[in-house]
C-alpha cells in the first residue's frame, strides 16, 4: 500500500482560497485546488505563473493564416492557374475569407487540444480518485491536495498543517491494495 | 453602506437569476437530476416518436431526391435556387444564436446567459448539421460532393477559391466545427459531475468523455484561458459566417441581391431567428422539466430584448433596401423591390414584414417581455418571418430578374415540403437525445452567478 498525497476539504471558496495562499506561502509546490467551478483570483492565490496556452494558440492561429493564404495562392497560380472571367490568377483580396476562417479554425484546435495537452488529460487515473468523498469535488465540495512528490512533504506535519489551516475530513491517498 | 440588511448589487442579481434558496448543491442536483431520471417522462418519448417519424420522411425524401435528381423540387429556370438554398440559410441562421451567446456575452460578461448558453450552443450544433444537409443534397451528384474539398486528385482538379460559394463551404464548415469544440470545452466539467454521481457502466460512459477531470486550479487555469480564446475568436467568426453566406447573393448581379448591405443585414437577421428559436426551446424544456427556477422569466425577458433589438435592425434594413433602390435610380433595382412589396408573392413579403418588423415592436413593454405563452407564440412567429425573408430573397427576386421573356412563376413540390418538414426530425431527434443524456445547463457555470462562489462574499469593501 503506498501512499500519493493527502487531501482535505475546506467549506467554501473563499475558504479554500485562503488555504492556497497559506499552503503556497508554506513553500509547497505540488498541490492543488480543487473545485467545482473556477475561482476567480485562485491562480495569484496558488502562485501559479500565467499560462502558457496562449502562446500556442498564437502560433497555430498564424500558421492557419499562413496555410490557408499559401493553400489558395498555391492551387490558383502554381498548381493549376485556369482563367475564370479573366480574374486575375493570384487575387489575394478573394482570399482573405478562407485565410480568415482557416486562422479561427487552426486556434480552435490549438486551443482545445492545447488545453487538454496543458492539463495532461485524458488521464484516468490520478491518486486523488483514490479518495472515495472526493467525487463531491465536482458538486459542492472544496479540497486541497499536496502530492507526495513534493519536497517539503512528510505526512505527519502535512497532516497538522492541514489542520491548522483549517482543513477537515483529512485523509491520506493510498491505493487499494 | 456596509450592514449586513443592505443587499449588494450583485446579491440582488443572483436573486433574478437563481430565485428561491438555490445553494452548489441544489444547482447540481436539479440540473444533473434531469438527464438521471430513471424513468423518461411520457412527453419526451411522445416528442421523441414524432421526431422520429419526421426523420424518417427526411430519410425517404432524400433518398428519393438522390435516385431521381434534384428535378423532384420545383426549381426551374429562372428560380435555379428554391427551399434547399432558403432551407440552408434559414437553419444556419437559426445556428447564430449558439455561439453569440456563448461568446460574445461571455465576453462582456453577461452572467445571465450561464443559464441559456449549453441550451443554444446544442441547438447551434444541429441546426448547423441540418443546414448542411442542403448544400450536400442539392448538388444533385451527392456522391461527387467531396470536390468541395481542396484535394490533390488524379484530375488535377481544385475548387475555385475565389468564389463566394467555396468560401461559404469554408465558413460553415469552420463554424461547425468550432461550435462543436466549444461546447465539447464546456461540457468537460459537467460530464465529470454526471461521472462523479453515476454508477456502472454509465460512470464509465460519462468517465470517458469527461477525460479525467478533477477540477484542480492546474486544470481550471488552463482550461478558463482555452475557453476565453475560443470566446474570442467565435466572435468574429459567429459575425463572418453569415456575412459569408450574404455574399452568395451579394457577389451575383441580380438586382435585389447585389448589395453592400447584405452582409450586416444577413447577421443581425441570423441572431433575431436564432433567439426565437432558443426561446421557443427554452420555453418547452422549462416547463416538461420543472426548470422554471433555473431559466427563468429574467432570462427570458433579456432574449426578448436581444429580439426587439435585431428585429429593428432587420426592419431598418428592409427600409433601407427600398430607399436605395430608389435612390440609385437604376429602373431593374427599383422594379425588384417594387415587385417584392406589389408583386404576385406579395403575400410572402408581407408575412415578412409583420413577422420580423411588427410582432417585435411588443417587446418594447415589459408586460409582453414577461408574458410566457406570448413570448412562445412570437418567438415561433420570428421563425416564420425569418423563412419567409429568404423566401422573399431567393425565389421573389429571382422570378422576375431583367427580361421579362425570361420571367416564371415557382411552385414547390412535395418533395422540397418533405425534406424541409424531415430537417425538424433531425433536428429534433438530435436535440432530444441530448436533453435525455446531458446536463441542459451548464452545472459549473450556472454556479458562479451565485455570490458564494466569489471568494471574496461577504468582505467589506474599502
Amino acid at each position: 500500500m503506498n501512499s500519493y498525497g493527502i487531501l482535505a476539504k475546506f467549506d467554501s471558496p473563499k475558504s479554500l482560497m485562503h488555504a492556497a495562499e497559506k499552503v503556497r506561502d508554506e513553500g509547497f509546490e505540488k498541490f492543488d485546488c480543487h473545485s467545482p467551478f473556477p475561482i476567480h483570483g485562485m491562480d495569484e492565490a496558488m502562485g501559479l505563473k500565467r499560462s502558457k496556452l496562449g502562446y500556442l494558440i498564437g502560433f497555430m492561429g498564424m500558421s492557419g493564416a499562413l496555410f490557408g493564404f499559401g493553400l489558395q495562392s498555391w492551387i490558383h497560380s502554381i498548381e493549376y492557374p485556369m482563367n475564370i472571367s479573366g480574374k486575375p490568377f493570384f487575387a489575394y483580396p478573394a482570399y482573405a475569407i478562407i485565410t480568415f476562417e482557416l486562422m479561427v479554425l487552426f486556434s480552435a484546435i490549438g486551443a482545445v487540444f492545447g488545453m487538454m495537452f496543458f492539463n495532461r488529460i485524458p488521464r484516468f487515473h490520478h491518486p486523488v480518485f483514490y479518495s472515495e468523498k472526493f467525487s463531491d469535488v465536482t458538486s459542492d465540495a472544496f479540497y486541497v491536495s499536496i502530492e507526495v512528490d513534493d519536497p517539503k512533504y512528510k505526512e505527519s506535519s502535512v497532516i497538522d498543517f492541514l489542520k491548522d489551516i483549517g482543513g477537515t475530513e483529512i485523509e491520506v491517498l493510498k491505493d487499494e491494495i | 453602506m456596509n450592514g449586513h440588511a443592505i443587499k449588494s448589487k450583485a446579491e440582488i442579481r443572483a436573486e433574478k437569476l437563481l430565485p428561491g434558496n438555490q445553494n452548489f448543491t441544489t444547482i447540481t442536483e436539479d440540473i444533473a437530476g434531469v438527464p438521471e431520471q430513471k424513468k423518461t417522462p411520457i412527453q419526451w418519448w411522445l416528442l421523441f416518436g414524432f421526431a422520429l417519424s419526421l426523420l424518417g420522411i427526411f430519410a425517404g425524401s432524400v433518398g428519393f431526391l438522390i435516385w431521381e435528381g434534384t428535378g423532384v423540387w420545383g426549381i426551374n429556370n429562372p428560380v435555379f435556387w428554391g427551399w434547399a438554398i432558403i432551407n440552408f440559410v434559414w437553419w444556419v441562421g437559426i445556428g447564430h444564436a449558439g455561439t453569440l451567446i456563448s461568446a460574445i456575452l461571455h465576453l462582456f460578461r453577461q452572467n445571465w446567459r450561464n443559464a441559456i448558453n449549453r441550451f443554444a450552443e446544442t441547438m447551434t450544433l444541429f441546426a448547423v448539421i441540418c443546414a448542411l444537409v442542403f448544400p450536400g443534397i442539392h448538388v444533385g451528384r451527392i456522391w461527387v460532393a467531396y470536390w468541395f474539398l481542396p484535394l490533390p486528385n488524379q484530375m488535377g482538379m481544385w475548387p475555385n477559391m475565389r468564389s463566394p460559394l467555396i468560401w461559404d463551404f469554408f465558413a460553415v464548415f469552420t463554424y461547425f466545427t468550432v461550435s462543436l469544440l466549444f461546447w465539447y470545452t464546456g461540457l468537460i466539467p459537467d460530464l465529470a459531475t454526471l461521472r462523479d454521481r453515476a454508477k456502472g457502466i454509465k460512470k464509465k460512459v460519462y468517465g470517458f468523455f469527461a477525460l479525467g477531470w478533477r477540477g484542480g486550479n492546474r486544470q481550471w487555469q488552463h482550461y478558463e484561458l482555452a475557453y476565453l480564446v475560443l470566446a474570442g475568436i467565435s466572435t468574429p467568426l459567429v459575425l463572418s459566417v453569415h456575412s459569408v453566406v450574404s455574399s452568395d447573393f451579394a457577389t451575383s448581379v441580380i438586382p435585389g441581391w447585389h448589395t453592400t448591405i447584405f452582409p450586416p443585414y444577413f447577421v443581425a437577421g441570423a441572431i433575431y431567428s436564432g433567439f426565437g428559436m432558443v426561446m421557443t426551446l427554452s420555453i418547452i424544456a422549462r416547463k416538461v422539466y420543472n426548470l422554471g427556477h433555473i431559466i427563468t422569466v429574467e432570462h427570458l425577458d433579456k432574449m426578448a430584448q436581444i429580439m426587439l433589438l435585431t428585429g429593428c435592425m432587420v426592419g431598418y434594413a428592409y427600409s433601407m433596401e427600398f430607399f436605395v433602390a430608389w435612390y440609385s435610380g437604376n429602373p431593374y433595382e427599383s422594379f425588384a423591390f417594387v415587385n417584392r412589396a406589389l408583386g404576385p408573392y406579395w403575400w410572402g413579403y408581407w408575412a415578412m414584414i409583420f413577422c420580423n418588423v411588427v410582432v417585435p415592436q411588443f417587446f418594447w413593454f415589459e408586460k409582453y417581455r414577461r408574458h410566457i405563452p406570448f413570448l412562445f407564440i412570437t418567438s415561433i412567429l420570428v421563425n416564420i418571418g425569418m423563412w419567409f425573408e429568404r423566401f422573399v430573397i431567393v425565389v421573389i427576386t429571382l422570378h422576375r430578374d431583367f427580361m421579362p421573356g425570361a420571367w416564371a412563376m415557382y411552385n414547390p413540390t412535395i418533395w422540397d415540403v418533405s425534406i424541409y418538414l424531415g430537417t425538424f426530425g433531425l433536428f429534433f431527434t438530435g436535440f432530444l437525445l441530448f436533453l435525455r443524456f446531458l446536463p441542459m445547463v451548464s452545472i459549473a457555470e450556472a454556479k458562479l452567478v451565485l455570490t458564494e462562489s466569489d471568494p471574496h462574499h461577504g468582505e467589506d469593501h474599502e
